[in-house]
């Protein structure tokens, strides 16, 4: 039995004086796929982007595979801090993947060089080597017709299944989702759901920040329901979206289900 | 009485018109050369992650700001050998004012231009796993080129324009040899008419390449 691939410990992050999340105990096991949902301003995508970096956190602890990340500093008052290098960061961005609500494709360079690119500028991975594995995974989110088009002439759904295929070309231990439908056409929105779909068959630990409550009802392990910048209710999609215990959580089931067929 | 043109006195005197774009093409060429290799670390200091160097490379870029160029000329020429042993030659002296106010004009160009990509391309680099220099070098410069080649060749153009004030420490370039030629003929308004129609021939036949150069670039 291997210990948690993820680990938070009192996570903190404050942007000036606004305190978005205020100590997230989170613990993710290999293979679990979470989602985590809650009302705009809640800070759960701040959550995801404090996993692998892309915001530093104020105070508390990550670690990725039982080791922390970052160096602690104790100050002569006792209090502990610690203090991030960019190679280390670095290093935990190689292994946890990203795909954002923006896409954020490199417009300049095609599908297939996009899907290559972290193997070869990060991993040095020689070309054909890098090539191969690009196509595979292209050819996994359904756009191996693709290769040599710019995202500039895909569809949004399209672009996002492309930046889904770069991720998964790093063979990440942890892939992030942050609002991966969010910016998409409504008719869009199901085929990127449907590769993600296919990626949790695989057994993949992922989490997901959604809207989609529905997609996250049939996604996710387990259902984290974030409430100004803590975990307000956990438990199984069964028990967060058929019986929430706590009244904020019903309350933001109800509401985001409203219209819904 | 009407005036009367006479072009051929002044066209007799090619020879001195020739040397003289020879000689604001070479200056114009070291400017720009050296400007952009100044621009590059200015903009590499101000885009640092150190306020100190931050902050030198502002001081730098406001003080050619906001300071004529000419002055720049005179600085070098007779005051730099005052203060120090160097004494530069005309040629030395213009260059390196034009080099190094080209290269704050360039700098804020770079800067420009890297400042325009937007946060996402930053963070898709990274998110990769890639370490800051891999991803301006990978992602960001490459879409930035694209937008810094307009104001590029404005600034550019600038430059050459500016390249006339290396007669002021009788630097033989094109405007220098057409006063020479001026006083020689007695045919100011046709040299100068002349002097002109030169300047523009070059810089618009420049811009033609430059756009040539853009839509070279347009791939995606």
């Amino acid at each position: 039995m291997t210990g948690p691939i993820l680990r938070t410990m009192d996570l903190r992050k404050s942007f000036g004086e606004l305190e978005v999340l205020k100590g997230i105990d989170l613990t993710v096991e290999p293979g679990e796929r979470i989602a985590i949902i809650g009302g705009s301003g809640s800070g759960k995508s701040t959550l995801l982007r404090c996993l692998n970096f892309m915001e530093l956190p104020t105070a508390g602890r990550v670690e990725l595979d039982g080791a922390l990340i970052g160096q602690v500093q104790t100050a002569r008052d006792g209090t502990e801090r610690i203090t991030y290098a960019e190679r280390a960061l670095t290093q935990v961005r190689r292994r946890v993947g990203m795909v954002f609500q923006q896409f954020n494709l490199f417009p300049h360079m095609t599908v297939l060089q996009n899907t290559m690119e972290g193997l070869i500028t990060v991993d040095r991975m020689p070309r054909q080597q890098a090539r191969e594995r690009a196509m595979a995974e292209l050819a996994r989110v359904g756009l191996a017709e693709k290769l040599g088009a710019y995202p500039s002439q895909l569809s949004g759904g399209q672009q996002q299944r492309v930046a889904i295929a770069r991720a998964l070309a790093m063979q990440p231990e942890v892939l992030l989702f942050d609002e991966p439908t969010s910016s998409l056409d409504p008719e869009l929105v199901g085929e990127v759901l449907r590769t993600i779909h296919t990626l949790a068959e695989e057994g993949r630990t992922m989490l997901l920040v959604t809207h989609e409550l529905g997609f996250a009802y049939r996604f996710a392990t387990r259902v984290l329901y974030l409430y100004d910048g803590l975990v307000h209710e956990e438990g199984t999609a069964e028990q967060i979206f058929r019986a929430p215990q706590r009244e904020k959580t019903r309350a933001f089931i109800e509401r985001s289900s409203e219209f819904s067929l | 009485m009407p005036y009367e043109w006479d072009f051929l006195a002044v066209l007799a005197q090619w020879p001195l018109l020739l040397s003289g774009l020879l000689g604001t093409i070479k200056i114009a060429v070291i400017a720009i050369a050296a400007g952009v290799i100044v621009g590059g670390l200015v903009a590499a200091m101000r885009l640092s992650r150190l306020w100190p160097v931050r902050l030198l490379g502002t001081i730098y870029v406001d003080f050619y700001r906001n300071t004529p160029g000419i002055l720049h000329f005179f600085w070098f020429y007779y005051a730099l050998p005052v203060l120090s042993n160097v004494s530069l030659g005309p040629l030395e002296a213009a260059a390196l004012a034009l080099a190094t106010q080209s290269g704050a004009f360039y700098a804020e160009v770079f800067r420009g231009g890297i400042g325009s990509i937007r946060k996402g391309q930053w963070e898709g680099a990274k998110a990769l796993g890639m370490i800051r220099g891999q991803a301006l070098r990978r992602v960001i410069l490459p879409q930035a080129a694209r937008r810094m080649i307009a104001p590029f060749t404005e600034r550019s153009f600038e430059i050459i324009k500016t390249t006339s004030l290396a007669s002021t420490l009788s630097y033989g370039e094109l405007l220098y040899q057409g006063m020479m030629v001026a006083s020689i003929t007695f045919r100011p308004l046709e040299t100068y008419t002349l002097l002109a129609l030169i300047y523009f021939a070059l810089l618009f036949s420049l811009s033609a390449l430059a756009k040539w150069g853009e839509s070279r670039l347009q791939a995606y």
